[in-house]
């Protein structure tokens, strides 16, 4: 596969797959490491032809191990690196968790050394993956200090993101939803471009309620407020883009304007980053409250398989709907 | 005594590798690294009961020779990752003594600011890669020193270490494991010291001897006296020189003992009567020191004066690092990422948090 058009109408992939091409063209110092992603270009296709262009140094296929991927991320990241490693599926970044929040996570913080790596890969249900194959994993590293997330809803933030990740200072986790790999596309503009971690979007801007969301639950919600505004209801949908750093002005001021809350995400509820969101808005933005903050989360299981089952866990726009109609007449 | 001292006590005397090459100044440097070494752990050791070391000591009485021979194979723009005992290869590297005192004792001038403790920073100008607790890790983080620089098509070996009881870990092997497939040029020194913490290494492992695991991962292997500096730095020699020369890894088992327990407070009661004192006659430092002297390297002035030397720049670093300043505790909020958490704080949002000063 040949070098990645820039521009023109792109799905959330070829964004990603963009995004990496361009910044390992621009800086020597970015390579690639993971199972599967040079030979065979990534169980996603996401790196297909990079072996070919950068060569088996920076597109280096590892053995089966997260905690060793990660693990020499961080110790080429020390000597001035900024090595992307792939995680097959976000789920197996479990088996790397030592690697990520002790030692990646801690180091600047110990000694002052930068541990600039990004560490991607494909989370999310909605694919019929079951519980090892679907996961949010995003509460894990937000709880820890030290890490970066990045959770893109969109092909436009796919590629600016992972472009700020890469040449973010501390270590990034950078969530692709695989539901949208090839489900959404949109035109991409043909000049360089970044979106600066921490920066909170508007997806749809509105005056009734807020929705605070982030990755395929930003789609959710657009549709949701779609349905609404048929009935003359203006929810305003705020995709965070980052959980850390957190763009609390955006939502602080969305809420201060609306008045009233969902907080909507994919991973389930307890502990999820949906409870700091709404502990934040609770501290800081109770005057401008008029309802409660209601969380819109998948229940507290691991992600199912069968398709009832699973379309039963995921939040979906039915959801979203009774909570906001209910809130709206709160 | 557990099955090393088949290695360690076969002679209490050193043995001169056939293929040696040293001058009379290296011989000096080994002599005034492990004596550093063990003269600086004393100084923690008195100190940690003063009460001005506030977390443990973990020492390597009776290591030294291994750590300080291994790590003098390498030379400037090699890197090392340690374990918490290998001091005497942090000081090879150049790390100084004042700085590992400011660290023990949580000064806020020490290399880590008063947030880490004892040998768990780094130093990259010194070409030092400090571990973390968690064992095994540090092997990993290596192997990515070692890939950056074959990127760059720097000329560059690596050395860390293991025990025989960070070799059970999955991230021991996984790192290991990775190094090997990639060939790449690493030297891990694999030291049994017949305990970790309290378990005796026959109860660690099914195998009797680290080395034998070379094979399996497709490395070179080899097993010394950790006991004879000359042993331990000779095979470090030998696998530097592989690795330079493209011939990938090696696993380099050295057998010795660790005299004193895990740590300042660990009573040692698992450890059969009469076992340390068997090892003491295996001394590490005093079998070097007959040696130097039998082989007329040194007249027993010389040593005196060495000896004197360490003592002054140990006097020196501890008054130092008595003297520096303990942390300003609101830097506990400083760096913990290159940017803020929260990048946009707002006015007209009002901080409860704030008044508690986080």
């Amino acid at each position: 596969m040949s070098a990645p058009e820039r521009g023109g109408e792109t799905t959330y992939l070829e964004a990603i797959r963009q995004g990496l091409w361009e910044e390992m063209q621009a800086d020597d110092s970015v390579f690639m490491l993971g199972e599967d992603i040079g030979l065979y270009g990534g169980a996603f296709k996401v790196t297909d032809g990079f072996l070919d262009r950068f060569g088996e140094h920076r597109i280096i296929d590892t053995p089966i191990s997260e905690g060793a991927i990660i693990g020499a991320a961080v110790g080429a990241a020390l000597m001035g690196m900024r090595p992307v490693a792939e995680m097959q599926f976000i789920d197996f970044m479990s088996c790397g968790f030592d690697m990520l929040t002790n030692v990646a996570a801690k180091n600047r913080y110990r000694w002052g050394a930068a541990v600039p790596i990004v560490v991607r890969g494909p989370a999310g249900g909605g694919v019929r993956g079951g519980p090892f194959h679907s996961g949010q994993a995003e509460s894990y590293y937000a709880h820890t200090a030290g890490l970066k997330v990045v959770c893109p809803a969109t092909a436009y933030d796919a590629k600016g993101l992972i472009k700020a990740a890469i040449r973010d200072d501390d270590p990034v986790i950078y969530q692709e939803h695989k539901y949208l790999y090839r489900r959404i596309k949109e035109d991409l503009p043909d000049e360089d471009f970044v979106v600066p971690l921490g920066s909170a979007r508007i997806a749809r801007p509105g005056r009734d309620l807020s929705i605070v969301t982030y990755a395929a639950m930003v789609h959710v919600a657009l549709e949701a407020a779609e349905e609404l505004a048929a009935d003359g209801a203006e929810v305003e949908v705020v995709d965070l883009r980052s959980l850390v750093p957190f763009d609390e002005e955006t939502v602080l001021t969305s809420v201060a304007r609306t008045g009233k809350a969902i907080v909507l995400h994919e991973a389930p509820r307890t502990g999820g980053f949906g409870a700091e969101i709404a502990a934040t808005i609770a501290e800081k933005a109770f005057e401008y409250l008029e309802a409660p903050i209601v969380r819109v989360t998948a229940p507290d299981t691991p992600v199912p398989y069968s398709p009832p089952l699973e379309d039963h866990y995921l939040p979906g726009k039915s959801d979203v709907l009774e909570i906001t109609r209910r809130l709206l007449g709160y | 005594m557990p099955d090393s001292s088949a290695v360690a006590s076969g002679t209490p005397e050193i043995v001169v590798p056939d293929d040696l090459v040293i001058e009379r100044t290296e011989h000096l440097d080994l002599y005034w690294y492990m004596l550093l070494n063990r003269r600086l752990e004393e100084r923690l050791v008195n100190l940690y009961r003063q009460g001005r070391v506030v977390g443990g000591v973990y020492r390597s009485l009776g290591q030294e020779a291994e750590s300080v021979g291994t790590a003098y194979a390498l030379r400037d723009g090699d890197y090392m990752s340690p374990l918490i005992r290998n001091l005497g290869s942090i000081l090879v590297k150049g790390v100084e003594p004042v700085d590992i005192l400011k660290q023990y004792m949580a000064k806020g001038t020490g290399p880590s600011g008063g947030k880490d403790l004892n040998v768990h920073f780094g130093d990259l100008e010194h070409d030092f890669i400090g571990p973390v607790s968690m064992l095994g890790d540090m092997i990993s983080v290596i192997a990515g020193v070692a890939l950056a620089a074959r990127i760059r098509s720097e000329d560059l070996v690596c050395m860390t270490y293991i025990g025989d009881g960070g070799f059970s870990t999955g991230a021991a092997h996984e790192g290991w494991n990775l190094i090997c497939a990639q060939q790449l040029p690493v030297i891990l020194v694999a030291e049994d010291n017949c305990y970790a913490y309290s378990t005796p290494t026959p109860i660690q492992m099914g195998n009797r001897d680290m080395v034998d695991r070379a094979p399996g991962y497709g490395c070179a292997g080899e097993q010394v006296d950790g006991n004879d500096v000359l042993q331990s730095y000779a095979a470090a020699r030998r696998a530097v020189d592989r690795a330079r020369g493209g011939g990938g890894p090696t696993l380099i088992e050295v057998k010795t003992y660790r005299r004193k327990g895990h740590a300042e407070h660990d009573d040692q009661r698992y450890v059969p009567e009469g076992e340390i004192e068997q090892w003491e006659a295996l001394d590490p430092i005093d079998r070097y020191h007959r040696y130097v002297l039998s082989a007329g390297i040194v007249t027993a002035e010389q040593v005196e004066m060495i000896e004197a030397k360490v003592g002054a720049q140990l006097d020196e670093a501890v008054a130092e690092a008595e003297a520096a300043p303990m942390p300003d505790p609101k830097s506990v909020l400083e760096g913990v990422w290159s940017t803020p958490r929260w990048p946009h704080p707002h006015p007209n949002f009002h901080d409860f948090s704030q008044e508690i000063g986080h």
